[in-house]
């Protein structure tokens, strides 16, 4: 048990702080389109996947680090997409109109 | 600066900007801002992947990286984008899904890979972590996936002993990871993976349809988890940052999402609607209905001074949305005052219905939410009740042997009169009877949502 291990399990700790503390006050519509956007970054599994097959010196290894990076680009890519495009529909109408009212004012 | 240490830097601004994304998507003027900074912040962590060395050379395989990222890209992007808005919560739970999945095979390639040099126990440890929370998290999704797309029964699936055999795999699953600590035995880590997919499996059968979406949420922190633990063992800070975020979040934000359901974590997990269901059920069948034509029901609307439209996931899958809003406008301009009373978890995923009535152009400002709704309903004159069911239950309120009891509802047997949409008596999706429809003050209109709301348009025109 390293060094190294110590300084993971502080990142750790203090993250898990953060997490909860970030997401505190939500508005229930929010709830979804949060819950497709962190399912988005959980994505960051790809740096692990590429990470494994660059590394992969046996055909076992390649051929799993090969579908581990085909399921992590679905997980970012799919992601993304989909929660764009929930927050597409978030789209402040009214607001967009007052805004431009601001502007031939101004 | 070395090349390392750059890589390192250009990870740290990557889970930076993970945590402003996820701040950003709590706020509604922010959340589309949120989500490109974060999916900018994942470009740029891939890219720097591209640049990295692992055992002292550059990384092997670069064709095939690129191969499967252009076969994943071909793949979710289509999906994503043209699949039915109705469908998306089926979308968040197969990404998820193959997110655990990428997780667990991570863990496992790099046992393969460190096996032979005896690693250390804690090393070993964070593999099989990694493997039996990515892998529970993958099947999970996978039957989540299934019934939300109902190739399966939306209903609990249960059978005799099912939370003893739960406990029973869940154990297993512990005591194998010890024997394979102990003992070093690697090749228990095979079964310790089948264990995990059946786990997953077994613990989404019993979770009722109308609950999947708080599932979903759970299943999601679980891959953040994996994501983490898989950080662990490859030594990547962006990945403990990045799982733990998720992790952690996810964990809240499933405890806000049951408790807009009224309910606990636990009693929705693990309660198993379905005991009840058979007792709730059984008596109802025969009674009386009210029913009425859609002209009636434009006749109720025309001579009404304001009315309360209250949508819930039918009006999703009927596509009636747009219907709807012209509806609403007809009504207007015959000087009727028309809101919309929105339940938290109406439709199949909370926020679903502002999704939808969004996109047919309806102004955010007519959308109330759960409390507000009730107190103004109570002035409205007709409650119009378009493809929702469980979220006007009554017996949310005064059966106490009911599923739902004590989710909060939306009050539609306070207004004036209730109408109907309805497909056919059918109970809802959480299959419970619903009260509502024996109401004198209601009145039943029988047929797609879409349709009926295009004779009430006509006859709302001509009258």
């Amino acid at each position: 048990m390293g060094n190294a291990l110590l300084q993971y399990a502080t990142v750790l700790m203090l993250t898990i702080f953060v997490g909860i503390e970030i997401i505190a006050k939500v508005p229930s519509i929010l709830h979804t389109p949060l819950m497709s956007g962190s399912n988005a970054i959980h994505g960051v599994i790809l740096v692990g996947s590429m990470l494994v097959l660059g590394s992969a010196n046996t055909t076992p290894e390649t051929i799993l680090g090969f579908l581990a990076c085909i399921l992590a680009t679905l997980n970012v890519v799919g992601g993304f997409v989909v929660t764009d495009r929930m927050l597409e529909m978030f789209k402040a109408k009214p607001k967009t109109a007052a805004a431009k009212k601001d502007e031939v004012a101004s | 600066m070395s090349r390392g240490t750059l890589i390192d830097l250009l990870y740290l601004v990557s889970a930076t900007t993970f945590i402003l994304a996820l701040k950003g998507l709590g706020s509604p003027k922010r959340a589309r801002m949120g989500n490109i900074i974060a999916a900018v912040g994942m470009l740029i962590a891939v890219v720097a992947t591209f640049f990295k060395q692992v055992d002292g050379h550059n990384l092997n395989h670069v064709p095939l990286i690129l191969i499967a990222m252009a076969i994943g890209i071909v793949v979710a992007v289509p999906t994503a984008r043209y699949v039915r808005m109705t469908a998306m919560p089926q979308l968040v739970a197969i990404f998820n899904g193959v997110g655990g999945g990428a997780a667990a095979l991570v863990s496992i390639t790099e046992f393969v890979h460190i096996h032979s040099t005896r690693p250390a126990t804690y090393v070993t440890l964070e593999v099989l972590l990694g493997v039996l929370i990515g892998t529970v998290s993958f099947s999970g999704s996978a039957i989540a996936f299934a019934k939300l797309q109902e190739l399966m029964t939306g209903r609990p699936v249960t059978y005799p002993g099912q939370q003893i055999l739960n406990a029973i795999f869940g154990l297993a699953g512990l005591v194998i990871i010890i024997i394979i600590l102990v003992t070093g035995q690697t090749l228990l880590l095979w079964i310790l993976l089948i264990l995990a997919f059946i786990l997953g499996i077994a613990f989404v059968l019993p979770i009722g349809g109308a609950d999947v979406p708080v599932l979903i949420s759970l299943l999601n922190s679980f891959t953040g988890l994996a994501v983490a633990a898989s950080g662990f063992t490859l030594g990547s800070n962006l990945l403990i940052v990045a799982g733990t975020l998720v992790g952690a979040s996810g964990i809240l934000l499933t405890r806000l999402m049951s408790k807009a359901m009224g309910r606990s974590l636990s009693n929705v997990l693990f309660s198993a609607f379905g005991s009840v269901i058979t007792a709730a059920a059984g008596g109802a069948d025969q009674r009386p209905v009210r029913s009425g034509s859609p002209e009636d029901a434009a006749v109720l609307l025309s001579f009404a001074s304001r009315v309360a439209i209250i949508p819930g996931y039918g009006l999703a899958v009927a596509q009636a949305q747009h219907v709807l809003r012209e509806l609403a406008e007809e009504l207007e301009a015959k000087g009727i005052e028309v809101f919309y009373a929105i339940h938290p978890v109406a439709g199949r995923m909370p926020g679903h219905m502002n999704v939808l009535l969004a996109e047919a152009n309806v102004p955010y400002e007519q959308l109330l939410e759960l409390d507000e709704a009730n107190s103004e309903i109570q002035t409205a004159d007709v409650a119009l009740v378009v493809g929702a069911n469980d979220t006007v239950n009554p017996a949310a309120k005064d059966d106490k042997t009911s599923p739902i009891y004590g989710m909060p509802i939306i009050n539609a047997d306070m207004a004036e009169n209730v109408l109907f949409f309805k497909r056919s008596m059918r109970p809802g999706f959480a299959g419970i009877e619903n009260e509502l429809l024996y109401n004198p003050k209601t009145t039943l209109v029988f047929g797609d949502a879409k349709d009926t709301l295009t004779k009430i348009v006509a006859a709302v025109k001509a009258s």
